[in-house]
């Protein structure tokens, strides 16, 4: 019995690790290759020599600095991304506690909009909402690529589930003692409800962070476009050279990659929130 | 309660929600109201010639054009392999790090690290893995596999390689967030169904069937239709990897659509592709929905 075990969970290591292998081929093939001489990049890709180090040098990390705007494609990344977390965490927080522990009318008719509005990708509304920012004259700014995405139906969804689950008590003694609605939410709410505003601030990083179609559509300068639209211009920026691609793929997900090792926890269980719904 | 206490309270409800419903309003529900009122008139940005009321033009247009109609068929095929593909490897790797096992942790980490990876970074370093020749990555390794029978290709150049190799691509980046998703599932069910089941002498197996497939209902139905939506707003990849070629063989409805309104200037057209594709949306979500509901009558 004991050995019919020992060889049941070899196994099931034995075919994780098969499977790990092949999903480290591409990250370490980034990682090997930007470390080496351009033309051996190419050269090495079919073979184990591909990915051992050799002639390691930080060459291609220089390249990256000396051809793009590195600097400038991470810096609009981290400003758009975290001004839209920001300002998403406020606004979206504050309409779910209405929605879910306010008495107001028409608060069940605006219930049944944001829900209807969560089915709406992006890609459905891209193309009149191009057409609204330019009627606007808000392409190529900051603003385009931030203001559309704070207030989003899903965010709004989760902070309303989350809110009805917390005992009314919490806010019947505030009220007690005569605390004010907004009092209530930042004094007693927000720090009760830590786990979804870390899954909803997440969500929101991982989706913005890696945006692509919306600033390929609405910006065409180089000062305010973020790394996605970086990496795709640098890819298809003359000589191709895969060593300072793969230096610019390793600076662009080294921070995320930091970060969500750090907070594995809160990242796993920030996207198992979205299936509960299901 | 004083009438005025009752007034603040409705008042204070009102500023809590009003930034969030004008950014929808703005952002989300006129551009709806808009891509469907657009679809019917021949807005066309920078032409001269005023915007007028067409119909249904635009739809006959779009749907006797080529390239739209092998989007609709490259996003159906998309669906077709990384649906069923994604889903299984999901399941069973959840599954298998759901097992009471030393280190399963680190097999979590690393197969949800991809999640992170954003798209665009993705698909260019797949585009060195897809190299031609036998030097290439995927060559090379097929060449190793096969013992020397399989002739080298250059996958992003040939149309009948270049779907199923954006497919592998989205698979490796997608299947740790459905995986995570399955496993919050698994570890949702409640011991005692397989206590009872281990009393009554259900095997493993007869354990898998009976009582986890059944369990993971729901959260699979969830999983299948994000997945399948996912696959319907495929842009990123194409638009690096392959820009919609060869011959059409990886256009999508959103690649046209946006080609439509962006490079062309054709409003109009973008947005009648653009509810095409809603359309499509809203009727796997209402599937989803009877699916649900269906199951909860049966209860």
């Amino acid at each position: 019995m004991r050995n019919r075990k020992l060889i049941a969970s070899l196994f099931v290591y034995g075919f994780l690790a098969v499977i790990v292998l092949g999903f480290l081929i591409p990250i370490g093939m980034m990682v090997a290759g930007s470390l080496k001489p351009d033309e051996r990049v190419l050269l090495e890709a079919g073979t184990l020599r591909g990915y051992l180090p050799a002639e390691m040098n930080l060459q291609n990390y220089r390249d990256v600095f000396a051809r793009v705007p590195f600097m400038r494609y991470l810096f609009n990344s981290v400003f758009i991304t975290s001004a839209i977390v920001v300002f998403g965490l406020l606004v979206n927080s504050l309409a779910g506690y209405a929605l879910a522990r306010m008495q107001w009318p028409g608060r069940d008719r605006i219930l049944l909009v944001v829900i209807a509005l969560m089915i709406i990708p992006l890609e459905a509304i891209a193309v009149p909402l191009f057409y609204e920012v330019t009627l606007l004259g808000w392409r190529n700014t900051y603003l385009v690529q931030i203001v559309p995405f704070i207030a989003n139906a899903f965010s709004i969804y989760l902070f309303y589930t989350f809110f009805l689950g917390l005992p009314r008590e919490l806010e019947e003694a505030a009220k007690i003692d005569g605390a004010g609605a907004w009092r209530i939410f930042f004094t007693i709410i927000v720090p009760n409800a830590k786990a979804v505003f870390a899954a909803v601030a997440i969500l929101t990083f991982l989706i913005q962070w890696g945006s692509f179609l919306w600033p390929l559509m609405v910006t065409n300068n180089e000062d305010v476009r973020p790394l996605p639209l970086g990496i795709a211009s640098f890819y298809s920026l003359p000589p191709l050279q895969w060593g300072d691609i793969f230096a610019f793929g390793v600076m662009m997900v080294a921070p995320v990659l930091l970060v969500f090792l750090v907070f594995q926890r809160w990242f796993v269980k920030g996207v198992a929130t979205t299936g509960v719904k299901g | 309660m004083p009438r005025d206490l009752k007034r603040q309270d409705c008042l204070n409800a009102w500023f809590f929600m009003l930034p969030a419903l004008l950014g929808l309003l703005f952002f989300v529900l006129l551009p709806f109201v808009l891509a469907v009122g657009l679809s019917f008139t021949n807005l066309r940005m920078g032409s001269p010639l005023p915007t007028e009321f067409v119909g249904i033009t635009q739809y006959q247009r779009i749907l006797t054009d080529t390239a739209f109609l092998h989007g609709l068929l490259n996003n159906t095929i998309f669906a077709l392999i990384v649906v069923p593909v994604q889903t299984i490897l999901a399941l069973l790797l959840a599954l298998l790090i759901n097992q009471p096992l030393r280190g399963m942790v680190v097999f979590r980490t690393l197969f949800f690290m991809p999640v992170v990876f954003p798209l665009s970074l993705v698909a260019v370093v797949w585009v060195l893995l897809y190299a031609p020749g036998p030097q290439g990555t995927l060559n090379s390794l097929l060449e190793f596999i096969t013992a020397g029978a399989w002739q080298p290709r250059d996958f992003l150049h040939d149309g009948a390689w270049a779907l199923p190799a954006i497919s592998l691509t989205s698979i490796w980046q997608g299947v740790g967030f459905q995986m995570v998703i399955l496993l919050a599932a698994l570890q949702s069910i409640p011991e005692e169904l397989y206590d009872a089941a281990k009393v009554d002498g259900a095997n493993k197996r007869q354990q898998l069937v009976f009582i986890t497939l059944p369990q993971l209902r729901n959260a699979l139905i969830f999983v299948v239709l994000v997945t399948t939506i996912l696959a319907f707003r495929l842009f990123d990849q194409v638009q690096i990897m392959t820009q919609g070629g060869p011959r059409n063989s990886t256009t999508t409805v959103i690649y046209e659509a946006v080609r439509a309104a962006f490079a062309s200037q054709q409003v109009a057209r973008g947005a009648a592709m653009t509810v095409v594709f809603f359309t499509i949306v809203l009727l796997l979500t209402l599937l989803q929905r009877f699916l649900i509901k269906h199951e909860k009558a049966i209860e």
